[in-house]
């Protein structure tokens, strides 16, 4: 069944897929983030964060409230190259 | 859990501190014994490890560097048969891009260097480099070289494969195991005793694998390391079908941009050197996004539409002379380094660890630690310049 759950839908990552990093040793957030690759996709974890904190809460018998959630990343939505390009004149170094 | 005193401690669970104990406990012969206990105060790629471009070529400017990255690449081309993990190996090639005549001579007298070794490296034409890859804007270079066999990886599968093969051969990992003091031990027994949160154990013998850390870690047994951290970013964009075969850089900017198996486009450029007073940072900034995605567009124009998903910054460790720093440090005894490897210590850690380990167990010496010794940066050695050139970022 559990192979079936997806819980990362940018990157296909399934609720067994946790409970593999998990039984590996990987518990902390990050660590499963990057076992599995959940939370890299365009949607950066935004969708799938808190459904992946309890699936390892529960695999790894911790309360949801131990576990921190992953260091998130800029830019804050999906943004593209010829808009940053244009961006940050002030700020612009070379 | 307690940590069991070792023959060997390695501080420092990156690509280098696991690569290490995987040799060290492989080694058949010599002092080295089997005890061997890794400590770490974060988790697996944590550090830069888990934060570089996963670029792995055999291009540099001196022959030993060259020949290094030839057999570094050879364990990598084997590293998911034997390790049993996949690590999304892509051999594309490398690029190098030059616009002015400058750098293109620097090319041309690299790949003499890399044809002496046999390296199947070519000065290309502009054109032949838009054959390769026609999105390129090839009219902005003058030359260009190419190495077919370069390749790219996805760096973290690396940790994961040594450091399940190290644990299964009995090393001791022990990640968020932060060591807060190194005391060295007088008399006949010798060694360091070795103070962390889940305990304090003694070794005979420390290896500081630390990367940009690797100053605070010698701090602790009293020494000073001349290298400094510099911040280094990376993005990261939306996975597109697979279009671009080699990892594409520009000499005069740093510029460097793979296509990841993921489909990703991955790359970074050089940034201004900022006054950091030694400290490692890792926030993100604008002023890189911005500069990366003007470059970007500049090379390839068509990739304006294409989204950045993701930034993030790693520690470079940058050694005065720009070479690694690899053996013991002339002031204590059984204290070792293997640091400084200018945002190349990735690529180079499965060559490095295979010859310091054999060293360490009491085998032949390498001329790399001839060559990248801590004792170049004794009081009063006169000032070295390092021989490599071809740095990226």
């Amino acid at each position: 069944m559990s192979r079936k759950v997806i819980l990362c839908r940018c990157e296909d990552v399934t609720l067994a897929d946790v409970q593999h990093a998990v039984k590996l040793g990987y518990t902390d957030v990050e660590e499963v983030k990057r076992y599995t690759g959940f939370g890299t996709g365009p949607c950066q974890g935004k969708e799938c964060l808190r459904g992946i904190v309890v699936a390892i809460a529960e695999a790894a018998r911790l309360a949801p409230t131990a576990l921190a959630p992953f260091t998130s990343r800029p830019p804050l939505v999906p943004t593209e190259l010829a808009v940053l390009a244009g961006a940050g004149g002030a700020k612009r170094t070379r | 859990m307690t940590i069991k005193d070792a023959d060997i401690a390695i501080i420092g669970a990156g690509v280098m501190g696991l690569a290490l104990a995987h040799n060290l406990a492989s080694e058949r012969k010599g002092p080295g014994g089997k005890r061997i206990v890794v400590v770490d105060g974060h988790y697996l790629a944590w550090g830069a490890s888990g934060r570089n471009g996963g670029g792995v070529r055999q291009q540099w400017s001196t022959e030993m560097n060259v020949r290094l990255m030839q057999e570094s690449m050879d364990i990598c081309a084997h590293f998911a048969k034997r390790m049993r993990i996949n690590v999304w190996m892509r051999r594309g090639g490398y690029l190098f891009l030059a616009r002015t005549q400058a750098a293109a001579r620097r090319l041309e007298r690299n790949v003499g260097v890399q044809t002496r070794c046999g390296l199947g490296t070519e000065m290309i034409a502009p054109e032949e480099a838009a054959a390769l890859v026609p999105e390129l804007a090839a009219d902005r270079f003058v030359a260009a070289c190419y190495n077919p066999t370069d390749g790219i990886v996805f760096p973290w599968p690396f940790l994961w494969g040594y450091a399940h093969a190290a644990a299964k051969a009995g090393v001791a990992i022990h990640t968020s195991t932060p060591v807060t003091a190194i005391e060295r031990r007088a008399g006949k027994a010798g060694g360091f005793r070795i103070t962390t949160p889940a305990g304090t154990f003694t070794a005979q013998r420390v290896v500081c694998a630390a990367g940009a850390w690797s100053p605070d870690v010698a701090r602790l047994v009293g020494a000073s390391l001349p290298n400094r951290p510099q911040r280094h970013e990376i993005l990261s964009t939306e996975p597109l079908k697979p279009f671009l075969k080699p990892m594409v850089t520009v000499s005069e900017t740093g510029l460097y941009v793979s296509q990841s198996l993921r489909g990703e486009l991955v790359g970074g450029i050089s940034m201004p050197a900022e006054d950091d007073g030694g400290e490692v940072r890792l926030g993100s900034r604008l002023a890189f996004t911005t500069t990366m995605a003007r470059a970007l567009v500049e090379l390839m124009p068509l990739l304006g539409h294409i989204k950045v998903v993701r930034q993030w910054a790693g520690p470079y460790d940058i050694s005065p002379d720009g070479d690694p720093i690899v053996g013991e440090l002339p002031d204590v005894p059984g204290f070792h380094v293997v640091c400084g490897f200018r945002g190349h210590g990735f690529m180079m850690a499965p060559v490095v660890a295979r010859h310091f380990a054999a060293f360490l167990s009491g085998g032949p010496k390498h001329e790399f630690l001839t060559a990248w010794s801590p004792a170049r940066f004794a009081a009063g050695a006169p000032p070295r310049r390092g021989g490599e050139e071809m740095f990226i970022g």
